[in-house]
Parts: C-alpha cells; sequence; structure tokens
C-alpha cells in the first residue's frame, strides 16, 4: 500500500490523496464488502459440492440426468452462439460502415433484450407457439415440436444472448471506420476478400470477447428456457434447471456438484475476460480498456 | 464503395423481426386483445399489485445499497495499488459470469438459518432468507456490477490537474472530492444505479430460491408470470409481463435521457 505515488509536488500531495488511515480503511472495506459478498457465496458452492466427499461429487455428476442436462446445455448454446455471431457480423457491419436514416433506432432494438425480463424472453415464445397459439394447428399437423423441446430453449437462448456479439462489434467497427476497407477495395480486393483478411482481423478479439459473454450466458440462462423446458428429466433439462430440480428435491450434493460445473465455467469466463482486456484492451470496444 | 449493404441490413433486420420484435410484438398484441376491462381487472387485482410492488421496492433498495458500495469498489481499483487487486477487479463480474441459478442456491444456502451468514443474522434476530430481505440481498449481488463498471471508466478519465488546481485554490481533501470529483462522477452513478434498478426488477433465477416466495408476501412478478403460465391463466401471465415491459422500457428511456442529457453538459458519454 506504500506504492500509492502522486504526480503532485511533495506540498500539495497530501491535498490530493486521502491520508494514509482513509486509504486502508477504504480498501478493507472494498475488500471485506466483496470478500464476503461476492467470494464467499462462490466458495460455498464448492465446499457443499465436496461435502460427501470427492466419489459423492463424480457420483453426482456421472448420473444420466446430469450428464443428459450437460449434453442439452452444450447443444443448445452450439446452435445459439454461432446464429448470434452471424447476426452481431452483419448487424456491425451494416451499421458501422454504412449512414443510413433510424441507425440509433435499429441499435436501441439491438439492445432491447437486456431490459427484457428473463421469463418475459421465455413467455413470448409460449405465446406464439403454445396449444392456444394461432400457429399451433398448423405445428401439430406437421408434427413441429417447439415448445418443450429442443428449438424452444434454443429460442429462448438466442432471445436472451441476442445483444452480446453485436453490442461488442458495433462501436469498436464504428471507431475503426471505413479507411482499412476503401483502400483494400481500391486495391482490388473482393468484398468478401475485405470482410476476411481485413475487417475481421481488425475486430477479432472484440468478437472473441463477444462470443465469451454469448456463450456464457447462453449456458447459465435459467429464467427464460424455464418457462419454455416444461422440466423433462434427461430430456429437456439444461444444466441450471437441473441444479435447481435437485436443489428442490433437497438433494443438495447434486445440485452443488452441476452448480460447481457451473461457476467452474463462469471462472474460466472471467479469467479469459480479462485477459483480453488487459493485453488486448486497446482492441475491444472501449468501455473494457483498462 | 463498400459492398454488402443490402445483405447485411436486411438479414439484421429479419433476423431481429424473428427473434426479437415479432414475438415482442405477440406479447403486447395478445394483452391489447384482451380489452382494456379485463387488463383493469388483472393489473389491480391485490396479488399482481403485490408482486410487481414487491420487485420494484427491493429491486430500488439493492440498486441504493449498491450505489455507495459500488462508488467505493470503484474508487479503490482506480486510485489505489494493492497486492490482489487485480483480482478483485476481475470478480466484480462475477455476477455478470455465474449464473443465475447458482447464485440463487449459493446465497440461500449462505442465508438460511443454518447457514453461515444466516446463523450469525438469526443471533441477531434477524431472518434473511426466505423474507424480503433475501430477496434484497440477491438483488444487490446481481447489481453490483452495473454500478461499479459505470462509474469505473469515468473515475480513471478524471483529470488529476484539476483535483490539484482544487487544492492550489485552497480547497481540503473532502471539499475536493465532494465539490469536483463527485459532480463529475454524479451522471454515471445515476445511470449505473438505473441499470442495476432496470436488472434486478426483471430478475429470477437468483430470487427464486431465497424469497420464500408466499403470495401477496415475498413473491416476485417474474414469479407470478410462470405461476399464471402453470395455472394456464394466459390472461394474466400476459398482463403481468406486459406491465413489467411498461416499467422497464420507461427506464430504459429515462436512463437514455440521462446519458443524452451528460453527453449535452459535458461532451462525453
Amino acid at each position: 500500500m506504500a506504492n500509492v505515488f502522486s504526480r503532485a509536488p511533495i506540498g500539495l500531495r497530501s491535498a490530493v490523496n486521502e491520508g494514509a488511515i482513509t486509504r486502508v480503511s477504504l480498501i478493507l472495506t472494498a475488500v471485506v464488502f466483496l470478500a464476503l459478498f461476492l467470494i464467499m457465496p462462490l466458495v460455498l458452492v464448492f465446499v457443499e459440492a465436496f461435502r460427501q466427499g470427492v466419489g459423492a461429487y463424480l457420483d453426482a455428476l456421472k448420473e444420466p440426468d446430469a450428464l443428459s442436462a450437460m449434453r442439452l446445455t452444450v447443444t443448445v448454446a452450439v446452435i445459439a452462439v454461432p446464429l448470434n455471431v452471424l447476426f452481431g457480423l452483419a448487424a456491425s457491419w451494416a451499421i458501422a460502415k454504412f449512414q443510413f436514416r433510424g441507425k440509433n433506432l435499429l441499435i436501441s432494438l439491438i439492445d432491447l433484450p437486456f431490459s427484457v425480463s428473463p421469463v418475459i424472453s421465455g413467455l413470448v415464445w409460449v405465446l406464439l407457439f403454445g396449444s392456444h397459439a394461432a400457429l399451433s394447428p398448423w405445428l401439430q399437423a406437421h408434427d413441429i415440436q417447439i415448445l418443450f423441446a429442443l428449438p424452444g430453449l434454443v429460442l429462448a437462448t438466442m432471445f436472451v444472448t441476442f445483444p452480446f456479439v453485436a453490442r461488442e462489434l458495433i462501436p469498436l467497427m464504428q471507431e475503426q471506420g471505413t479507411t482499412d476497407e476503401e483502400a483494400a477495395l481500391s486495391l482490388g480486393a473482393s468484398g468478401l476478400q475485405t470482410f476476411w483478411h481485413v475487417t475481421l482481423p481488425n475486430v477479432r478479439w472484440a468478437l472473441v470477447y463477444g462470443v465469451l459473454l454469448c456463450t456464457a450466458r447462453a449456458i447459465g440462462e435459467f429464467g427464460a428456457v424455464s418457462v419454455v423446458s416444461g422440466h423433462i428429466r434427461g430430456k429437456t433439462n439444461t444444466m441450471p434447471l437441473h441444479v435447481e430440480i435437485l436443489y428442490n428435491e433437497y438433494s443438495f450434493v447434486g445440485a452443488f456438484a452441476v452448480a460447481s460445473v457451473l461457476a467452474l465455467l463462469a471462472l474460466v469466463t472471467l479469467g479469459i475476460k480479462s485477459i483480453l482486456e488487459w493485453r488486448y484492451g486497446n482492441q475491444l470496444a472501449s468501455g473494457h480498456r483498462h | 464503395m463498400i459492398p454488402g449493404f443490402g445483405i447485411s441490413l436486411g438479414f439484421t433486420i429479419v433476423y431481429l423481426g424473428l427473434i426479437v420484435l415479432i414475438p415482442l410484438a405477440g406479447l403486447v398484441l395478445r394483452s391489447a386483445g384482451l380489452g382494456w376491462s379485463e387488463l383493469y381487472r388483472i393489473a389491480t387485482d391485490l396479488r399482481t399489485v403485490n408482486a410487481i410492488w414487491l420487485s420494484v421496492w427491493t429491486a430500488f433498495i439493492a440498486a441504493i445499497i449498491n450505489v455507495p458500495f459500488g462508488v467505493l469498489v470503484a474508487w479503490v481499483m482506480v486510485r489505489y495499488r494493492f497486492p490482489g487487486r487485480r483480482l478483485l477487479d476481475a470478480a466484480v463480474d462475477l455476477p455478470f459470469a455465474l449464473p443465475t441459478a447458482v447464485a440463487g442456491i449459493a446465497l440461500t444456502a449462505l442465508y438460511a438459518p443454518n447457514g453461515w451468514v444466516g446463523a450469525y443474522l438469526e443471533e441477531w434476530g434477524i431472518k434473511a432468507a426466505y423474507t424480503p430481505l433475501g430477496i434484497v440481498i440477491a438483488l444487490t449481488f446481481i447489481g453490483l456490477p452495473f454500478v461499479v463498471r459505470t462509474v469505473q471508466p469515468l473515475m480513471e478519465d478524471i483529470d488529476k490537474e484539476v483535483e490539484e488546481a482544487a487544492a492550489t485554490l485552497g480547497a481540503g481533501r473532502f471539499q475536493t472530492v465532494r465539490r469536483v470529483i463527485l459532480p463529475s462522477i454524479l451522471p454515471a452513478v445515476i445511470t449505473g444505479f438505473a441499470l442495476a434498478f432496470a436488472r434486478a426488477i426483471g430478475e429470477y433465477g437468483s430470487v427464486v430460491f431465497i424469497a420464500g416466495n408466499i403470495p401477496y408476501v415475498s413473491e416476485i412478478a417474474p414469479l407470478l408470470i410462470i405461476i399464471r403460465l402453470e395455472e394456464y391463466n394466459y390472461a394474466g401471465a400476459t398482463t403481468v409481463a406486459t406491465l413489467m415491459l411498461m416499467i422497464s422500457f420507461a427506464l430504459l428511456i429515462s436512463i437514455n435521457w440521462i446519458q443524452a442529457m451528460t453527453r449535452r453538459r459535458y461532451g462525453n458519454g
């Protein structure tokens, strides 16, 4: 704590910095608050998961319903994330490289899912495809199952994770402008070549950042998928939903074991996110630069 | 001329329409189809009113709590150097990264009467889990990064020379903080507060385990939507959802307004 330097001349130092006691007590308050409030719940997940030993922990993870929940979560993410990446690339290309009317409205609409409750993000699909909906007879006639099945889970996840990639790319690409692309095009590159060899490398770390956040949210989403899943064990339960079921059955070791896998993924996400911000901060949207 | 405008904008609008706008419009149309008297009847139903009021006031208190703590954490991260700072700075985003269901069961186990923290509170006669206090705790957890991450970049941008000028002109440190630093971060604080508040109103996963879920007492609005759906009461679910959407959009508009005002006054966001 001694290495808090000031650029001010000696005489002013006390006036532009807090005294040592204030400084230490502010740091301690913040550290204690974060430890109690953020770190302790995380530690508890692992303590509870291993409460009955490593054997019980591994057994809980090897249970068929837990395995099928993991498979389903991965499947949903593998479908939803690439589609949102495709959207993010298209949206940022259109918004950053061209001028058109209604652009600000479009940007606001892309952020819309962030201000909608997860439960409502699931409800909208129930209203569209539920048994009382206008589409329902047609779906039944064609034997298409959307709710309480994979498509519903994917749609709900896509809605919730919709803005993540786009909102990382749009501000960065707007900042970068069009000069690089114009240079490549004037040298004879095709549109696709320009995109592939000029634009994409320019935004690659922001893209990785967006994909990371999008994937983390897709894996962890609870409220929206809870509404459309139908909670069929071993079939339509994603990992977070499986955690809920085990917890409500008082199978705490099982619930916290599956939760610990999710917590581990969250830690990995935070690790990669921090590395991206520290190493490639200048190549991310300006909000993430440290 | 850069190519690909038509196809990229076309794809953007079609995808936005299919995944976001049409489903949301379906919700609004469905509730409009109920008719005013039916909408009014469900919206003023005591259980609906209680659930929405609970979601709003617990979210508000949680966001208020996050203002001083969020500003403190941001200040400590920006201004001081101490061992473990980077680790803690990364940990601030934990509520973003940790699945809400995991946060929910962890907080419940922590604040339950036999939990690590709950046992302490019990000695003081405070019940946290399964009461509205538990809801406030979960929503504070969820909202913290919104305040920290909104305030932090602005704090980093504060020009130390302005503080030096204040000090040269005879201001004490407390005066400088109050008169120079706080006003310049105030718009970010308000935005962070509003973002945390908006997020907390719709929050479900981290709250539903710790809330207790007693109708009229500790039943949050998103849970009431799910209960109405399970009863096949679509009119009920749709009305609660529409009311919540209206609250969210009002908040969204005020956030944009605050940011626009700030830009006009200070020349930056």
